[in-house]
C-alpha cells in the first residue's frame, strides 16, 4: 500500500525555538523529521504511522560543526556529507568520516542526519560504533531548557531512547582526545554502498608498555540497540595481548553478544564475525599500526 | 487539518508554485503536477536512484522528499541538464560510450553523474564507482556508464576506456 500524502500534516515553523514550541503545546503528538531517509521510505511504503511532522530540514541553528579546544560539536542536523567534508574531524576522528562515506549512497549521506541516525535507533546505525567508542555525549533541547546524557546511555532498548517526548537531539559533543588512540572500525555487509550492517566494530585503545591501558569497545547489529562491549573492555583492561589474551576476549564477547538472526545474517554468523574483528582490531593494537 | 500548502521552488532556472499536500513527494510533484516524467521511479525507498535529482546542489533521492522542504529550492532534473538543445557533456558522453540501455535508470545515472563531475571534474574510476553506487542499473553491468562519466571527465577518451579495460 502507498502512503497518502493527504493522511499526513506536516508544519515548517523555519527555527529551532518555533520547532520548540510545537513539541511542548503537545508532547508526543509530533513527530521530527529532517532529511527523511527512514521516515519518507515508511511513508512511501504506506506504514507511516506518525501523523503529525514537524520540519527540521533547513534550520540553520540545527546544522553545524564547532570546534572548541577540547571536542568537536556536532550539530543534530549535521549530515553524513558534511562531516565527511569536514578535514579536522576527518583527521583526528577518522572513525567518524569512514561510517560517514558507509551510509548508504552519496544522495544518502546528503540528506542523512547524525540526529536522525541516533534518534531512529536502529541496532546496525553506521554512526553509532564510532561514536560509542569516541565516548560522545549527547546534548538534548527542549523548551525547559539543555541537557547531556553520555551517548552510551542514550539507547535504553530496542528504538528506544533516554528522550523525552518534548526533547530534540541538539548537538553531539565527541571529546578531542582521540588523537594519540589506535582507532578502529569495520562493517560486514553485502556491499560497500547502500548495505546494512551485518556486524560492525569499533575501537580506540591506548597500549602502554605492552599493556592495555585504554580500551573501549562498540558494536552494531550485535545487541538490540547499538552498545558499548564492556564485558569484553574488562577482560582486555590492563592486560598485555597473548594469546591468551586475545582467546579470552573472545569468549567475552561471544557471551556478551545477543545478536539474532535477520533477513540481513545469522545470530551465529554475527558472533563470530564480531569475535574475528575484535581479534583483527587486537592484533593492529599489539603491532601498533595506524588506524584502520 | 491543512491538507494543502503553496509550495514555490525553483525548477530548472524557471520559478514554479504548486499547490500540494506537504508531504507529497517530490518526485510525484515534479511528475504529476509539472509534468516533468524525466524523473523515474524505481523502488520508492532511496535503494535504486531512478528518481535522483539535484536540490541546492545537492544530489537527492526525490521519493524521499516531502514536497514542504523544497520551499525556496532550487531544483534540477534530467530535463534542465540540456541547454538551449545542446546536451550536457554527461549526456552526449552516455550517447557515444553506450551508456543507456532500457534507459529507466539512465536520467538518475546522469543526475548522480553531473553531480559527481561538477564538484571532481577528474574523478577515478573508484570516485565514479562511489558517485554512482546509490544507482542501480540491471542492463549495462555498469562499465558502459562508468566509461561514459569517464569519457564526460576527459577529453582523452581512448585512453581512459582502456584504463577501465584493464580494471575490469
Amino acid at each position: 500500500m502507498r502512503g497518502n500524502a493527504e493522511a499526513h500534516e506536516m508544519i515548517a515553523p523555519g527555527n529551532l525555538a518555533g520547532v520548540l514550541d510545537v513539541l511542548a503545546a503537545a508532547p508526543g503528538k509530533w513527530t521530527p523529521i529532517a532529511g527523511g531517509t527512514e521516515l519518507m521510505v515508511a511513508f512511501s511504503a504506506g506504514r507511516l504511522s506518525s501523523r503529525r511532522l514537524v520540519n527540521l530540514w533547513g534550520i540553520p541553528d540545527l546544522r553545524f560543526i564547532e570546534t572548541t579546544a577540547d571536542s568537536f560539536v556536532i550539530g543534530g542536523c549535521t549530515t553524513f556529507l558534511d562531516l565527511r567534508a569536514n578535514a579536522a574531524l576527518a583527521a583526528e576522528l577518522p572513525l567518524i568520516a569512514k561510517a560517514s562515506s558507509w551510509i548508504g549512497s552519496i544522495a544518502n549521506q546528503g540528506r542523512a542526519t547524525v540526529a536522525g541516525n541516533l534518534a531512529n535507533g536502529s541496532p546496525a546505525a553506521d554512526s553509532s560504533p564510532a561514536l560509542l567508542v569516541y565516548d560522545a555525549e549527547i546534548e538534548l533541547i527542549s523548551k525547559k531548557g539543555r541537557r547531556r546524557v553520555p551517548y552510551s546511555e542514550f539507547h535504553t532498548g530496542y528504538k528506544t531512547n533516554a528522550m523525552t517526548t518534548d526533547e530534540l537531539i541538539f548537538a553531539v559533543h565527541v571529546p578531542r582526545r582521540f588523537a594519540g588512540c589506535m582507532q578502529y572500525l569495520r562493517k560486514v555487509g553485502t556491499r560497500r554502498a547502500m548495505a546494512i550492517a551485518k556486524v560492525a566494530l569499533a575501537g580506540t585503545g591506548l597500549l602502554r608498555s605492552g599493556v592495555i591501558e585504554e580500551i573501549r569497545l562498540a558494536a552494531a547489529s550485535l545487541a538490540p540497540f547499538p552498545a558499548r562491549l564492556r564485558e569484553t573492555e574488562r577482560a582486555l583492561a590492563g592486560k598485555s595481548i597473548t594469546s591468551d589474551t586475545i582467546q579470552s576476549a573472545r569468549a567475552a564477547l561471544l557471551a556478551e553478544a545477543k545478536p539474532i538472526d535477520d533477513i540481513r545474517s545469522t545470530a551465529e554468523y554475527r558472533k563470530c564475525v564480531g569475535a574475528n574483528l575484535l581479534e583483527e582490531f587486537l592484533h593492529e593494537l599489539s603491532r601498533g599500526e595506524s588506524p584502520r | 487539518m491543512k491538507t494543502s500548502s503553496l509550495i514555490h521552488f525553483t525548477l530548472n532556472g524557471e520559478s514554479c508554485t504548486v499547490q500540494a499536500p506537504p508531504m507529497k513527494r517530490l518526485l510525484d510533484v515534479i511528475r504529476e503536477d509539472l509534468h516533468l516524467t524525466g524523473t523515474k521511479e524505481g523502488c520508492g525507498e532511496g535503494e535504486c536512484g531512478s528518481c535522483s535529482v539535484r536540490m541546492n546542489g545537492e544530489l537527492v533521492n526525490s521519493c524521499l522528499v516531502p514536497v514542504l522542504q523544497a520551499e525556496g529550492a532550487v531544483v534540477q532534473t534530467v530535463e534542465g541538464l540540456a541547454c538551449g538543445g545542446a546536451l550536457h557533456r554527461v549526456q552526449q558522453a552516455f550517447l557515444q560510450c553506450g551508456g543507456a540501455q532500457c534507459g529507466i535508470c539512465t536520467p538518475g545515472m546522469l543526475m548522480a553523474a553531473v553531480q559527481l563531475v561538477e564538484n571532481n571534474p577528474h574523478p577515478s574510476l573508484a570516485e565514479i564507482r562511489e558517485g554512482l553506487a546509490g544507482n542501480l542499473c540491471r542492463c549495462t553491468g555498469f562499465m558502459r556508464i562508468f566509461e561514459s562519466v569517464l569519457a564526460a571527465a576527459t577529453t582523452d577518451y581512448a585512453a581512459q576506456s582502456e584504463k577501465v579495460e584493464n580494471a575490469r
